[in-house]
């Protein structure tokens, strides 16, 4: 899918010079057949769904009306696109992404630097920084639906709310579901930022000091630049996976109040609806969508992937 | 060179961050204490009369025992098969020589990068097509394809790092090839490999999408999926501090391993990030 600028270590070839030709193939076999049960894996679960998703989406095809399914071309994908309610669930997402993304890298950045620089409690910091990564997406949900909630909630009489109720309207609702993806995924940040500052050489921030840089100086001119792959990455995957936000959705507002995902759209289109030839097709346009955005960052900026490793 | 009064502002700022990652955990953890009825009337974060009663309930419950057995199981399966199928990738990748392995790393890359539920609908399809549909299975080859990436990548960039020589020295010393590998190459490799292995339990034990949308009973229905679909003792009442007893029993093992293995999983998650 993506060009990937890997450059992995090059392997200790065992390959003497002498033995070329018997023991490389040797080697070539051992390292193909190594890679297969890996490989068949990843491609019975992503390649064939793909493909069958490809072709059942040109479609009209309900599972409750197995009989009336037929080929209607790219009108699935016609019906989808001039919905005003797909694009007010791209808006959403789009708004969801953009915001939490940007609230994580900064505050990530400042938990960064705390753990890079702490002198008290360092270990303990990092294992609470860790917590929320380690906590269930679903628990996180519903702790933060709790403490929101009218019912059972304690944020409205702790500020003084009255029945303030965040949960019947759109942008009280989106406030409440960023925070809680901003809670869970705040640590990956951080951490692969605090990776990032390891990197920074701790002579060029000195030389800067005694040339007279404040403080604001040297991390806008030194230590920003110097950690430019390490943003990157991190905000790369984190737009990803932003995009694809479902778990707190589902249990904070079920896609009520104009909080509807596209991975949302696509779950219930598909699932609750078991209108598969639609949910197909908007579960394609939202693969696309992802190849478009995992497209422009390593391009655009140049991202270098041999520096990053999946995660979700 | 560091002064007092910054001193004291990165302790405040540790404080800080105490306060917001433990926080929601132990608002969970308050409210799952409290009595059924107390919700609603009492809204303060701490409960009035603390109880074990919502914790009795949920053992009693057959949906969250049986989602509790389920997790464990599947999540145990999918993560023994995955950093298994993964170390053998990641060996081959750092050892051997052969095309394709550029190749294997963007493919797994791909994967991480994959919007799951675009390709839940076709599994539906395909699953319930060959009785893969709400049976253990069904879950754990998704789970162990999601969770591949992220071990193959970790694993790989820990296995290069591996002085692989050692094992040639020793065999000069008289060790059989086999000696060699287990006595030098094994428990160099150990601690990588229980890392990719914490990663990928976390990673299994977190996911919903699969579990909401290729279950339909107890047969093989996850925890998160349901917490969203329980109920409580009553089907007539809000199981909000039931459903809180359930997430703290399944949160208890997390913030246990978190504790103890703390710098393997920083580890993990950077590694690759961090050259040298």
């Amino acid at each position: 899918m993506t060009a990937v600028h890997s450059a992995p270590a090059p392997g200790q070839s065992r390959a003497g010079r002498a033995e070329i030709s018997d023991r490389s193939r040797a080697e070539r076999r051992l390292g193909l057949l190594l890679s297969a049960p890996a490989v068949l894996v990843m491609l019975l679960v992503t390649a064939y769904p793909l493909i069958n998703a490809l072709y059942l989406s040109l479609f009209s095809y309900r599972i409750t009306a197995p009989d009336d399914k037929r080929f209607v071309g790219l009108a699935n994908y016609w019906t989808a696109l001039s919905d005003p309610l797909f694009w007010q669930d791209v808006f959403t997402t789009f708004f969801i992404t953009f915001v939490t993304v940007a609230v994580e890298l900064v505050i990530g950045f400042g938990l960064a630097m705390v753990m890079h620089r702490a002198l008290f409690a360092r270990r303990t910091v990092r294992t609470a920084i860790l917590l929320p990564y380690g906590i269930v997406t679903v628990i996180s949900a519903f702790a933060w639906r709790y403490a929101f909630d009218l019912q059972s909630g304690f944020v409205n009489s702790w500020f003084g709310l009255g029945d303030y109720a965040w949960f019947s309207g759109r942008w009280s609702s989106l406030f409440v579901i960023i925070l809680s993806e901003i809670w869970k995924t705040t640590p990956f940040v951080s951490l692969l930022l605090l990776a990032g500052l390891a990197q920074v050489p701790r002579d060029l921030g000195e030389a800067a000091t005694v040339d007279g840089a404040t403080a604001w100086q040297r991390l806008r001119r030194v230590t920003i630049p110097n950690m430019k792959a390490a943003i990157l990455v991190a905000v790369l995957f984190r737009t990803l996976d932003a995009w694809r936000i479902f778990d707190n959705v589902f249990i904070m507002t079920a896609g009520q109040q104009k909080t509807e995902t596209l991975s949302f759209l696509t779950y219930r289109q598909t699932i609750t609806r078991t209108a598969i030839g639609l949910g197909d097709a908007v579960g394609v346009l939202l693969f696309l969508s992802v190849v478009l955005i995992a497209f422009v960052f390593i391009r655009g900026f140049r991202v270098d992937l041999s520096q990053v490793r999946g995660d979700r | 060179m560091e002064s007092t009064r910054s001193k004291w502002l990165w302790i405040l700022a540790s404080l800080l961050i105490l306060v917001w990652t433990v926080f929601p955990i132990l608002w969970i953890v308050m409210l799952s204490f409290k009595q059924p009825g107390e919700v609603g009337n009492q809204k303060g974060f701490f409960p009035k009369d603390w109880t074990w009663e919502n914790y009795r309930t949920v053992f009693k419950t057959d949906l969250f025992t049986s989602a509790l057995v389920n997790s464990i199981g599947i999540s145990v399966i999918a993560t023994f098969v995955g950093v298994v199928f993964a170390t053998l990738v990641a060996y081959a990748i750092a050892r051997l020589e052969f095309p394709g392995k550029k190749l294997i790393l963007s493919f797994a890359l791909a994967i991480a990068m994959f919007p799951v539920v675009s390709l839940v609908g076709p599994l539906f399809n395909l699953w319930r097509d060959i009785g893969l549909y709400d049976t253990w299975p069904g879950l754990i080859i998704p789970y162990i394809s999601f969770a591949l990436p992220l071990a193959i990548w970790t694993l790989s960039a820990f296995f290069r790092e591996i002085p692989w020589e050692m094992e040639q020295a020793a065999q000069v010393d008289g060790a059989t090839t086999w000696q060699a590998f287990r006595k030098v190459i094994v428990p160099l490799a150990a601690p990588g490999v229980f890392t990719a292995a914490i990663l990928t339990f976390f990673f299994c034990w977190n996911d919903f999408v699969f579990g909401i949308s290729l279950t339909s009973s107890d047969q093989a229905r996850p925890v998160p999926a349901a917490l969203a679909f329980f109920t409580g003792a009553s089907q007539f009442e809000q199981p909000t501090t039931a459903i809180c007893a359930a997430a703290v029993v399944v949160t208890v093992p997390v913030v246990v391993i978190v504790l103890a293995f703390q710098r393997r999983i920083v580890a993990g998650l950077t590694s690759g990030a961090v050259k040298g």
